[in-house]
């Protein structure tokens, strides 16, 4: 089915489920609400995936523009497109709102409606994210998602949900406000606009670069997190509901990344490669530390949560090695991680929803009670390790590929972080679901029903296609990469000069 | 002056005259009817300002009457015209939070009101006067309303003794800036804002001592009016003691009419002694957003709380002054528009919680309020996110703006400083948004929500949400406004 170039899909994409949270406001019944919330996250990736199926692979323009003026006097406007980069974290988005609202169904036992409409919100917000084509625009969305999120940890959250509700907020704020001083800055450095794809053409000053990559450093690095800006995250996403945890894991963190993607390289090419050498000794170190961390944990969501950080670390790395390879891996990678990680808590959620404790000490032996569930799980544990097959093997070569290039060293070390996840994971795995059956509350335990299937095999499709077939998701941002890989080394000849590396 | 030139003054002060006259009958209305008829009082004044507003507007299309009159002391130019409209917007509403609160407060009287005129009348005066006296002359007039208002609730010790606090604190303000304005007229000759920039330009004047002291009376005295540090000391005490929407007055009005005559006092008449008060106001701005933001972590009352808040956002636009030019000009009148509603938006919450028995002013009395009133909790959460500055807010347009200015001033370091200050004040607005979602009521909520309060709490509603999303037209009216006044941005 083709779209008429009239059409502004991307707008329809972005506001449906705002429109879908107003339409909220005026149903009572949980049922019929929770069905709207379903159909609207539904209609969402149906319109998504017509989007992928019109996209143009072969042009690294951005398509489907859409621009009108907002605030003239400033040279701000509403503008949105996507290319092969962001197309694929709108499609991660759409997925990630539909399995949250099918995790939800009934983990969340009180005011559902107001948590229903801060999912849609933030679902809008998330995917203006990915489609700002305006610095402005794509600050107000970034900034704005602050507000449903600090809700859902805030209101639906653990035992210790204002503290972590506090520390995600203030954190993530202070980040934001630096990267609007340092959008700012370029917009005063570019010749007064907020077109994204207009400072992309220009260029700074090594100065200017210099400090507007610290102040986007500090923004992107706590949304990713990178070492040593993580604290928030194990506090947010243990005391997160389970919704809450797919959706910072699933998308959240993609946000950080996809700026360093978007703005600091195309953007601030020779300040990158300048930073380079620190962004992957950040990564590195958090690989490693946060596998580490992991494997100490008894938390489950907290050993997801770190194994989280340290799978980020594989993307960042994967950002900063400038080749094609590394690249597209750690894009790729992005995608993957938004896939197994939301999984993963999802499976946590499940499991918690039905015996109340997050303990890995008191499972044990699951696989004969739930097998459908262990199955499953087993699956996402294996993605999750980077099994062969599996999408984050894929992800993962390619990173390791793109960094044996360069940077052999940093490579060596990452490489031990992929052996610290299979410790950690096969670890977690055994001790909840093989072996015998300790724990007697777990004897009536039920296996997962069809709504939750659903959810789960949406998820795996992505596991097994980009495992065995990640051609299309490569394909959907090769030339995007390309283009964007010029113009991160456009400046490569004029750059030795300069940098004494 | 001839017949012409009376004439001329006349028509350009019509606003002025008009509500001067009109509140004078509407107290002798108040007097006739003895003090029964309280609402139609309200209802009255209301219309005053309306027919006041309409008057104002239309002598600004008919552009003929923007030149100095009253021997160069007095200017209805489109930069006073958009400070009135603040004025109105904010006396209009204010008048409407009155209404009830007087009525729980067993105080209602329709002095109130006049008062309440009066004090309109001071700050437009402020608004377009271009000499030191009559800038003197309408903030006397704004003091004298505020001090009566500010200690009407007679019954209350804290409304007297915040009456008096205010009386003394203010005199002595005023004396500070009456010596400035003596220093500079034995100076320069003249208090003329015009005089004074060429008297200031041509003769040597600018390394004088004493026009330095007189720059820093000046400036203490302002900065009193707009309650910045370190002259913020009485905000807090009179802000919590003075009925609640006259705080809320106090917080936008006064402090609005406080900028409007700092803005063309320093940007403009003073620009040639920019190398004293630059560096004075970039501290001041510095110091006054830490103030207002750290010590409103630790408060309880939420018209203490909003009492810093709104120190900390006078040091927040004072930025805007520091930017200069006509963005950073431009930039404060916008703050100060949107600061105007959204601030007024959360009084007005703090009004309708009020009861007949309690006064529900504390911070813990917003536990479970999206429970009991979610229509209410759901407003105050968009107030106050839009004070912290998070869009789709006005708050934020009106910090971006700021930002902006002050980068293209090339005061990159003021800037991180500034949102790093607003990131701290955030943790209050939080903590406002996290009792009224994460807790448990602690009372029964029957609040009584006359028409009037929610007509209140949906204007400012809509405008803090409507002006965070479509501010283009606010912001090119306060841009033309800042162009036609001050000239010399124009090159």
């Amino acid at each position: 089915m083709t779209l008429p170039t009239s059409l502004p899909i991307l707008s329809m994409i972005v506001f449906l489920p705002l429109s879908g949270a107003i339409a909220l406001l005026f149903i009572r019944n949980a049922n019929q609400i929770k069905w709207l919330s379903l159909l609207i996250c539904a209609l969402d990736l149906l319109l998504t995936i017509l989007l992928i199926h019109n996209f143009n692979p072969n042009s690294y323009d951005m398509q489907f523009r859409e621009t009108h003026q907002w605030i003239p006097s400033l040279n701000i406007r509403y503008s949105l497109g996507v290319d092969g980069i962001s197309i694929l974290f709108v499609l991660l988005t759409a997925l990630a709102g539909w399995v949250s609202v099918l995790a939800s169904w009934r983990a969340i036992d009180y005011r559902l409606k107001e948590f229903m409409i801060a999912i849609l919100v933030i679902q809008t917000t998330m995917l203006g994210v990915f489609c700002a084509l305006d610095f402005v625009l794509f600050f107000l969305f970034w900034e704005a998602m602050l507000i449903p999120m600090y809700l859902i940890i805030g209101v639906w959250g653990g035992e210790r949900r204002i503290y972590a509700a506090f520390k995600f907020f203030l954190y993530t704020l202070v980040g934001s406000l630096l990267l609007m001083v340092g959008i700012v800055v370029l917009y005063f450095a570019g010749g007064k606009t907020f077109d994204i794809l207009a400072l992309m053409e220009k260029h700074y000053s090594f100065q200017t670069q210099l400090w507007v990559f610290l102040a986007f450093f500090i923004g992107f690095a706590i949304k990713v997190p990178m070492f040593p800006f993580h604290t928030w995250l194990p506090d947010a996403h243990v005391q997160a509901p389970t919704a809450g945890s797919i959706l910072l894991a699933g998308v959240l963190l993609k946000m950080g990344a996809y700026g360093f993607l978007r703005f600091s390289l195309p953007m601030l090419p020779q300040a990158s490669q300048y930073f380079a050498q620190m962004m992957l000794l950040l990564s590195v170190i958090a690989i490693i530390y946060g596998g580490y961390l992991a494997l100490a944990q008894d938390d489950l969501k907290k050993l997801v949560a770190y194994s989280s950080i340290s799978h980020m670390g594989v993307v960042t790395m994967g950002l900063f090695v400038f080749n094609v390879r590394g690249l597209e891996g750690g894009i790729l990678q992005m995608f993957n991680h938004g896939i197994t990680t939301s999984a993963l808590f999802l499976f946590v959620g499940l499991i918690v929803e039905r015996t109340h404790t997050r303990s890995i000490n008191h499972y044990g032996g699951l696989m004969k009670l739930i097998p459908v569930y262990t199955t499953f799980f087993a699956l996402f544990t294996l993605a999750s390790l980077a099994l062969p097959g599996t999408n984050a093997f894929i992800g993962e070569l390619l990173v390791l590929a793109g960094a044996f290039v360069d940077y052999k060293a940093y490579a060596a070390l990452a490489v031990i972080g992929a052996m610290l996840s299979a410790a950690y994971l096969l670890s977690m795995f055994k001790r909840v679901a093989l072996g015998a059956v300790t724990n007697i509350n777990l004897s009536h335990i039920e296996d997962v029903n069809a709504r939750e299937l659903v959810a789960i095999v949406s998820l795996a499709i992505f596991v097994i296609w980009v495992g065995l077939y990640p051609l299309p998701f490569l394909n959907l941002m090769h030339v995007s990469v390309e283009h964007l890989l010029q113009q991160a080394e456009g400046v490569q000849g004029g750059l030795q000069g300069i940098v004494p590396p | 002056m001839n017949t012409d030139a009376i004439n001329q003054s006349l028509i350009a002060s019509l606003p002025e005259i008009f509500l001067l006259v009109a509140a004078c009958l509407l107290l002798l209305v108040d007097l006739l009817l003895k003090g029964r008829r309280v609402d139609l009082i309200a209802g009255l004044s209301i219309l005053i300002v309306l027919a006041v507003a309409t008057i104002t507007w239309v002598l600004e299309v008919h552009a003929d009457y923007d030149s100095p009159v009253y021997n160069n002391m007095f200017v209805a130019d489109p930069y006073s015209v958009f400070f009135k409209m603040i004025f109105y917007i904010a006396t209009v509403l204010t008048i409407l939070l009155s209404n009830n609160y007087l009525k729980l407060e067993a105080e209602a009287h329709g002095e109130y009101f006049v008062m309440l005129l009066f004090a309109l009348c001071g700050m437009m005066i402020m608004a377009s006067a271009i000499d030191l006296i009559s800038i003197y002359v309408g903030m006397e007039l704004l003091a004298l309303s505020m001090y009566v208002l500010t200690g009407f609730l007679k019954q209350n010790e804290r409304s007297n003794e915040s009456a008096l606090k205010y009386l003394i604190l203010s005199a002595t303000a005023t004396c500070l800036m009456l010596y400035g304005v003596s220093l500079f007229y034995g100076l320069c000759g003249t208090t003329q804002l015009n005089g004074l920039t060429d008297a200031l330009t041509s003769a040597e004047l600018t390394t004088d001592p004493a026009i330095i002291l007189a720059t820093l009376f000046l400036l203490a005295g302002f900065a009193f009016k707009i309650a910045a540090a370190p002259f913020h000391m009485w905000a807090p005490d009179v802000y919590e003691g003075a009925p609640t929407p006259i705080t809320a007055f106090m917080s936008v009005g006064s402090k609005a009419a406080g900028f409007a005559v700092l803005l063309r006092v320093f940007v403009q008449a003073l620009a040639p002694l920019a190398d004293i008060w630059l560096l004075s106001f970039g501290i001041i701005a510095l110091a006054t957003m830490a103030v207002g933001s750290l010590v409103a972590l630790v408060q309880n009352n939420i018209k203490r709380l909003l009492a810093y808040s709104s120190i900390a956002h006078a040091g927040f636009a004072l930025l805007g002054l520091v930017a200069g030019g006509e963005r950073g000009v431009t930039s404060v009148m916008l703050y100060l528009l949107i600061y105007t509603f959204m601030n007024l938006g959360i009084f007005a919450v703090v009004v309708t919680m009020k009861r007949e028995q309690y006064a529900n002013e504390l911070i813990s009395d917003y536990s479970g309020l999206s429970k009991q009133q979610p229509v209410l909790a759901l407003l105050m959460l968009l107030f106050l996110f839009s004070l912290a500055g998070i869009p789709p807010t006005a708050g934020f347009i009106a910090k971006l703006y700021i930002i902006i200015a002050l980068i293209e001033a090339g005061y990159i370091l003021l800037a991180v400083a500034a949102v790093l200050f607003s990131a701290i004040a955030a943790f209050f607005y939080l903590r406002i948004v996290m009792l009224m979602y994460m807790r448990e009521p602690i009372r029964d909520s029957s609040l009584n929500q006359p028409f009037v309060l929610r007509l209140s709490l949906a204007i400012t509603g809509i405008a803090t949400l409507g002006i965070g999303l479509l501010p283009a037209w606010f912001l090119a009216l306060a841009s033309a406004a800042v162009l036609s006044t001050f000239p010399t941005f124009l090159s």
